[in-house]
């Protein structure tokens, strides 16, 4: 009776209740509550954009809520800042590992703490002992003085974790900490977890993998849509429950589209590989069809892009385009065979942000259609870029407008609009819509479906699966590097796409 | 009440107007007030005019346009994200190589006997050709190995010295044949340096080439992904670079009728600074030809208004140094207020 009920009267570790934040255009968590009880750990899932990041980011300080209290063991937590919350004993293992390679592991998991003598050097025997004791307590063999970036990525993500355990933390959010690493090494960092849960540390858990919330959590809790739809214990849940938790909605069809009129294959892939991305990847790709690629981050989908773009070379097999082997060793070589690439990240690999809407726009199209011995022909590109802005609708003050100074949604359609001027027969999208508003977004589903009505192939990659299922014939799903299943319209359903791409 | 709207419109239109002028204004701006800076000081204490003595004019851009030459080269590499260290010691070498080619039948100890009296086009194309050499090892070492910028050409900049010296085993080259002679007399280098200015701004303004310069160095990776091939140019570009250093080479020695292996040093921080005050970023992307010679004449009028008030060399160098730093910060300074604007 005694400690069962105690237990019962103790506040929650963490208490997230009626959090709300939304950001410009978009509610990213909508009234949100949540306990985290010390010594366990607490899953959390959902589709990519459900809110999981934003919440865990507002529990780590990084962004304060909007509405809403947090309270740490009961006590009223508010946080301006990362440090902040470090401070109160709440540290947060990033996906992108937050680290400096160039330094050794000792100097990454104490910088700005480091033991110091009286004349304020450096205290390096000492330092190298400190860090010893922590990476024994997680049971980590690995030198002190390493530099960091010779080491591989579970070892990295070790010394992240012994870093946040140098705090004394007693709350820790990992997010989707398995997503590189191989499954013998994330049975190491599962050992770790339970280690840490013995000692009393509450974890939140972020994961895509539905196995290891069986093998892991206490809890889970699902959000879908920035709304929290459940906590549950997962004895208590099947696979398919937490599916169905995440996707929601039992799917009203898709909108009903003109059936598929598959026309030759333009672009296959047979056994294509790339050592450490993808593997052994086949696929067709005919001409007025959409190709939908499902999966999650982590899957090779964007490896696969590029790698038909010309930019990564495969280490295996081989891409054919219109029947014939193709050497595709540059993006120029594949723009030549008729193939375009809007890439994931526009602002890192698309835009030219010092440069304005018409050099962004004419760019690809310049070699071939612009240009008589050398010399732009300026009033035919301007002409053709003119037409081009205003058919996508895009929305700026002029062709002479920086880039930079244009809305995400207006610069996807720029370089849509990039593509479109020369015309491909093969357009590679990596998340074409990401970050764009729901009218720009409609906008440029308009444009892809008018693009492949007159005849081109588009794969498109993305993470959302509504839009994967709105636009694609056929949805070819990846998981860790692999194709598990290419479904027809038909047979695509969210809990079926979802099903194959977190097995 | 209306009167202040009014006011307000009126001057936002004013505000957008400004915005709307190219970015050089701002530099002729400052060459204006330079001159007119020193205008007035000549007034008070040498009690003459600076500006209006055409001599001292066309000296003042002389002794500036093989500076404004190489500047030209290097503000292209600039706008592709690069830095060019090496135009100084190549200007050395195409020195050398060419006045040895360029060598009259009087001269005594001539490099090579047999060829004295070349017609002047050979010690020229010869110049240019090895400017163009240097140009293409830059070029090659960056897009082939990936070595950056700053050290490959840094590597080109000593070993072009040395081979400057190790040319003559360091004796100056002299006796000159007067065609060549011709070539650096009278305003013959402004000629040449204004004339490859207009060339090169029509390049990058109408051309692809000049279209795929500022691409790559705006964002190389998304330029490689619109299918350009980025190596490839990057190539040319610093063979452009070279070729105006040994351009340059050839202006310094016709004008000085020698080559000596000591000839333009720290040219090509100069020339750098001259792109860097006309509003090339050192971070890619942006920059003008306009600008580079607008940045050129500041540097001159600077030189030549110090020596005109009859000041030391020392406070020439202390104050170049001031406004090179004045002119980036300026720079740094506009690109943060158009980031928190919009």
């Amino acid at each position: 009776m005694g400690p069962a009920s105690a237990a019962r009267v103790a506040p929650a570790l963490l208490e997230v209740s009626r959090v709300s934040k939304s950001f410009p255009g978009v509610a990213a968590l909508e009234d949100v509550t949540l306990r985290l009880e010390q010594g366990t750990v607490h899953a959390l899932m959902g589709e990519n954009g459900a809110g999981k990041s934003t919440l865990m980011k507002i529990v780590a300080g990084v962004c304060p809520p909007d509405s809403g209290e947090l309270r740490l063991a009961g006590r009223p937590l508010r946080l301006d800042s990362p440090r902040q919350a470090l401070e109160c004993g709440i540290a947060m293992i990033h996906q992108e590992l937050n680290l400096l390679p160039t330094m050794s592991v000792a100097e990454n998991i104490w910088i700005r703490r480091e033991p110091l003598n009286a004349l304020r050097f450096v205290r390096h025997r000492e330092l190298n002992r400190m860090t010893r004791v922590l990476l024994e307590r997680l049971a980590v063999d690995v030198d002190p003085q390493a530099e960091l970036r010779t080491l591989p990525l579970a070892a990295r993500q070790m010394v992240e974790i012994a870093r946040a355990l140098s705090y004394d933390s007693r709350l820790l959010i990992m997010d989707e900490p398995t997503s590189a690493l191989t499954e013998r090494e994330a049975e190491r960092l599962f050992a770790v977890i339970r280690d840490l849960r013995a000692c009393g540390v509450g974890i939140f858990y972020v994961t895509h993998r539905i196995e290891e919330l069986f093998a892991l959590a206490d809890e889970v809790s699902v959000l879908r849509d920035g709304r929290h739809i459940g906590t549950e214990t997962p004895a208590n849940l099947s696979r398919d429950d937490v599916i169905r938790m995440m996707v929601g909605r039992e799917l009203s069809s898709p909108p009903a589209a003109a059936p598929a009129q598959a026309g030759p294959v333009v672009l296959s892939a047979h056994g294509l590989s790339v050592a450490g991305e993808f593997h052994d990847v086949s696929f067709e790709l005919h001409a007025g069809e959409i190709l939908g690629v499902a999966g999650l981050v982590g899957s090779g989908r964007s490896k696969l892009a590029e790698t038909l773009f010309g930019l990564v070379p495969p280490t295996g097999g081989e891409i054919r385009i219109g029947g014939s082997a193709a050497r595709l060793d540059s993006p120029a070589a594949a723009i030549s065979h008729g193939l375009g690439f809007v890439t994931e990240d526009r602002k890192e690999t698309g835009c030219f942000l010092s440069l304005g809407v018409l050099e962004n726009l004419e760019i690809s199209a310049l070699s071939r259609d612009f240009v008589r011995f050398g010399i732009v022909r300026s009033i035919a590109a301007r002409q053709a870029c003119e037409r081009m802005a205003s058919a996508l609708k895009v929305r700026t003050r002029g062709l002479s407008e920086r880039i930079e100074n244009l809305s995400g949604g207006n610069q996807q359609k720029v370089l849509l609009g990039r593509w479109l001027l020369l015309k491909p027969r093969i357009l590679i999208l990596d998340e074409p819509t990401r970050g764009v508003d729901v009218g720009a977004k409609a906008e440029i589903h308009q444009l892809i479906k008018g693009l492949v009505a007159e005849g081109a192939a588009v794969l498109m990659i993305s993470s959302e699966l509504p839009e994967i299922l709105a636009m694609s014939d056929r949805v070819m799903v990846m998981h860790e590097g692999r194709v598990t299943g290419v479904l027809g319209r038909d047979a695509a359903t969210q809990v079926r796409i979802m099903d194959l791409a977190a097995r | 009440m209306e009167q202040a709207v009014a006011d307000r419109s009126a001057a936002s239109a004013v505000a957008a107007r400004v915005r709307r002028l190219p970015p050089e204004a701002g530099i002729l701006l400052v060459l204006l007030a330079l001159a007119l800076a020193f205008e007035l000081l000549g007034w008070m204490f040498v009690h003459q005019s600076f500006l209006a003595n055409e001599q001292r004019l066309v000296v003042m851009i002389l002794q500036v346009s093989v500076i404004g030459v190489i500047a030209v080269g290097v503000t292209q590499v600039i706008i592709t994200g690069g830095i060019d260290l090496s135009s100084g010691s190549v200007v050395a070498l195409t020195a050398m190589v060419a006045a040895s080619l360029a060598q009259s039948s009087q001269a005594a100890r001539a490099v090579y006997p047999s060829l004295a009296d070349l017609p002047v086009l050979v010690p020229v194309a010869a110049g240019l050709a090895v400017g163009a050499a240097a140009g293409l090892v830059n070029g090659t070492l960056i897009a082939g190995t990936g070595i950056p910028p700053f050290i490959a050409t840094l590597g080109v900049m000593v070993s072009a010295r040395g081979l400057a010296k190790w040319y003559t085993r360091g004796e100056p080259v002299s006796m000159l044949t007067d065609p060549y002679a011709a070539i650096g007399s009278g305003a013959v280098p402004v000629v040449i340096f204004l004339a490859t200015a207009l060339i090169f701004h029509v390049a990058l303004r109408y051309t692809r080439y000049g279209k795929f310069t500022y691409a790559i160095g705006a964002n190389a990776q998304a330029a490689r992904i619109a299918g350009i091939r980025v190596g490839r140019h990057l190539i040319v570009v610093y063979t452009i670079a070279g070729l105006l250093s040994g351009l340059a080479g050839v202006l310094t020695s016709a004008r000085a009728v020698s080559g000596q292996a000591g000839m333009g040093l720290m040219y090509e921080l100069d020339a750098i600074a001259a792109a860097v005050i006309g509003g090339a970023s050192l971070s890619g992307g942006v920059g003008r030809i306009t600008g580079t010679v607008m940045g050129t004449l500041i540097l001159g009028v600077v030189t030549s208004g110090f020596t005109f008030l009859r000041i030391d060399a020392y406070y020439q160098e202390i104050v170049k140094g001031g406004i090179i730093v004045a002119a980036v910060a300026a720079d740094q300074y506009r690109r943060r207020r158009r980031l928190t604007t919009t």
